[in-house]
């Protein structure tokens, strides 16, 4: 246990995620609007009572500054730690850790994009064709998909992993979210179905991919004064961690991610071991990712996540590790290409009971939310939290 | 030369010395004169010892696949050439690069495979480097 700790210190009071899959023509700014007021309600909050804002890489113009003049917020406090879709699990370490040291009471954090309506492709903005690997990686047709392939394949050949066993992670993704409303992707999927639909980069098919969606999400992040002052519920911040591993001077191993580092320290600052998660939200912009971070985060040893996903170990509410019961960036929504809020804000809805009934963990006490942003192939940055269920 | 596309890299003042080899068929890696490590990407800095002393050698363009996925569908200059293949290939000498598989058909493609550098020329000064089987 670390001298200095966030564990118990701060509280998520609100929790809010864009209903719409496809915004049309709202802008960016609208949409971060529209989900802040989302969340600050959710708690019980207004702007005005903001002191301290979070954002990442999709917020636009001058980012955190920009974003604060159109929210019209006043705070003494800013971040925008850009990890691609893991900034906002490393935001709310961060806020945690502005809360206990007295900085501030009431942190927003906000995601928003509309890569479906505005035309743009899977994954990044291209932000980071000025970086110093640029021209050894642009030059070979490399994509996305491409990239988490990648590490499937070798995964497979090191472990004996199979597309099957990958498939299990959509199949589980689907029979949640046919129960929710505003999920893009509704229907029931078959291991035989994914292995079916068309091969993307091998050995990656369609439906290992993620959904392209528009929207985002919010979350409200308080002091314990504050949170005893909200009319319901807080979710209590017990533990974070973050890393990033990236290619270590021409050593790039494919077999795992920084969840390796962060989610040990997410852990110990807890108290808690993976034996002890109730409920787990799990980055899925590709089948592979949930598994490698299944292994990473330990929830079985390195090697074992292809026989650990197999015959309905993710399904909730009774699977052995019930994930992503939302649909997750694999059926329900990957807004602006960045999953990790919506992984938070299925953890606070599990822990706060609020869950579709059909996949509400019984008496669900302790979650872990994961992220994984950048690409498993190249350089990834991991960020895990640790919540515990609502206290009043 | 093989049938993807090629375009000139850009080159830098850190890079220069590689661009410039593979222009003339040769693979050179920057070394760090104090460790002794290849360094991976090019540049003019050791992220294995923080020294900023480095010469550059030429490697065998021996390695052997660490990873590949067969690409179905390229956007942009890569869009009408077909399924391709994008690979780790690790050198001889430890480094892992990222480049293509070519001169090969794409199914015959396997992990652990022995292959070879070749050079792809790109315009009149520039060439980019890719493997094919050894």
């Amino acid at each position: 246990m670390p001298a200095v700790t966030i564990r118990g210190k701060a509280f998520i009071a609100g929790a809010y995620e864009h209903p719409l899959r496809v915004t049309g023509d709202r802008t960016i700014p609208q949409i971060h609007a529209d989900v802040a007021i989302g969340a600050l309600a959710d708690a019980g909050l207004t702007i005005g009572d903001v002191d301290a804002y979070f954002c990442a890489g999709d917020a636009p113009g001058f980012g955190g500054i920009s974003m604060a003049e159109y929210l019209g917020l006043r705070c003494r406090y800013i971040d925008s730690t850009e990890t691609g879709g893991s900034s906002y699990l490393i935001h709310i370490g961060h806020a945690a850790a502005a809360i206990a040291a007295g900085k501030v009471n009431v942190a927003l954090i906000t995601l928003a994009g509309n890569p479906r309506s505005g035309g743009a492709g899977p994954g990044g903005s291209g932000a980071v064709s000025a970086a110093p690997e640029s021209e050894f990686e642009n030059l070979w047709g490399a994509n996305v998909v491409g990239y988490y392939a990648l590490a499937a394949q070798r995964h497979m050949y090191e472990f004996g992993t199979t597309s099957a066993q990958l498939a299990e992670i959509k199949v589980a993704a689907s029979l949640h979210a046919q129960h929710n409303p505003n999920a893009f992707m509704r229907n029931v999927v078959t291991v035989d179905e994914v292995l079916e639909s068309p091969l993307v980069a091998d050995p990656l098919h369609r439906l290992d991919c993620c959904v392209i969606t528009d929207g985002g999400g919010a979350l409200v992040v308080v002091s314990a004064a504050v949170a005893r002052s909200l009319p319901r519920a807080s979710v209590k911040v017990l533990g974070h961690g973050e890393a990033i591993k990236h290619g270590d001077n021409g050593k790039t191993d494919l077999t795992y991610t920084a969840a390796a580092w962060s989610g040990p320290a997410a852990f110990a600052e807890a108290g808690v071991t993976p034996a002890d998660i109730d409920y787990a939200s799990i980055y899925d912009s590709f089948t592979i990712t949930v598994l490698q971070c299944i292994e990473d985060l330990g929830f079985c040893a390195k090697g074992d996540g292809g026989r650990f996903v197999t015959g309905g170990a993710l399904v909730a509410p009774h699977g052995r590790l019930p994930f992503n019961t939302d649909g997750g960036g694999l059926c329900n929504n990957h807004p602006a290409n960045r999953g990790g809020m919506t992984k938070v804000i299925e953890a606070v809805r599990q822990l706060r009971g609020e869950a579709h009934p059909a996949v509400q963990v019984p008496n669900c006490r302790l979650a872990l939310a994961h992220g994984t942003g950048g690409s498993l192939a190249t350089r990834v940055g991991s960020a895990t939290v640790i919540l515990g269920q609502a206290e009043r | 030369m093989s049938a993807l596309p090629v375009r000139a890299p850009h080159r830098t003042t850190e890079t220069e010395p590689f661009w410039a080899a593979c222009a003339e068929g040769r693979l050179v890696l920057p070394r760090c004169d104090r460790c002794a490590n290849y360094i991976w990407y090019p540049r003019l800095y050791c992220p294995s010892c923080a020294a900023t002393d480095v010469s550059w050698h030429e490697v065998s363009g021996e390695g052997t696949i660490y990873s590949f996925t067969v690409i179905r569908k390229g956007a942009g200059p890569f869009a009408p050439v077909g399924p391709y293949v994008l690979a780790y290939v690790e050198l001889a000498e430890g480094p892992r690069l990222l480049t293509n598989i070519v001169d090969c058909e794409v199914d015959a493609v396997t992990v652990a495979m022995a292959v070879r550098v070749v050079f792809d020329p790109a315009g009149d000064s520039d060439a980019l480097f890719r493997f094919a089987p050894a």
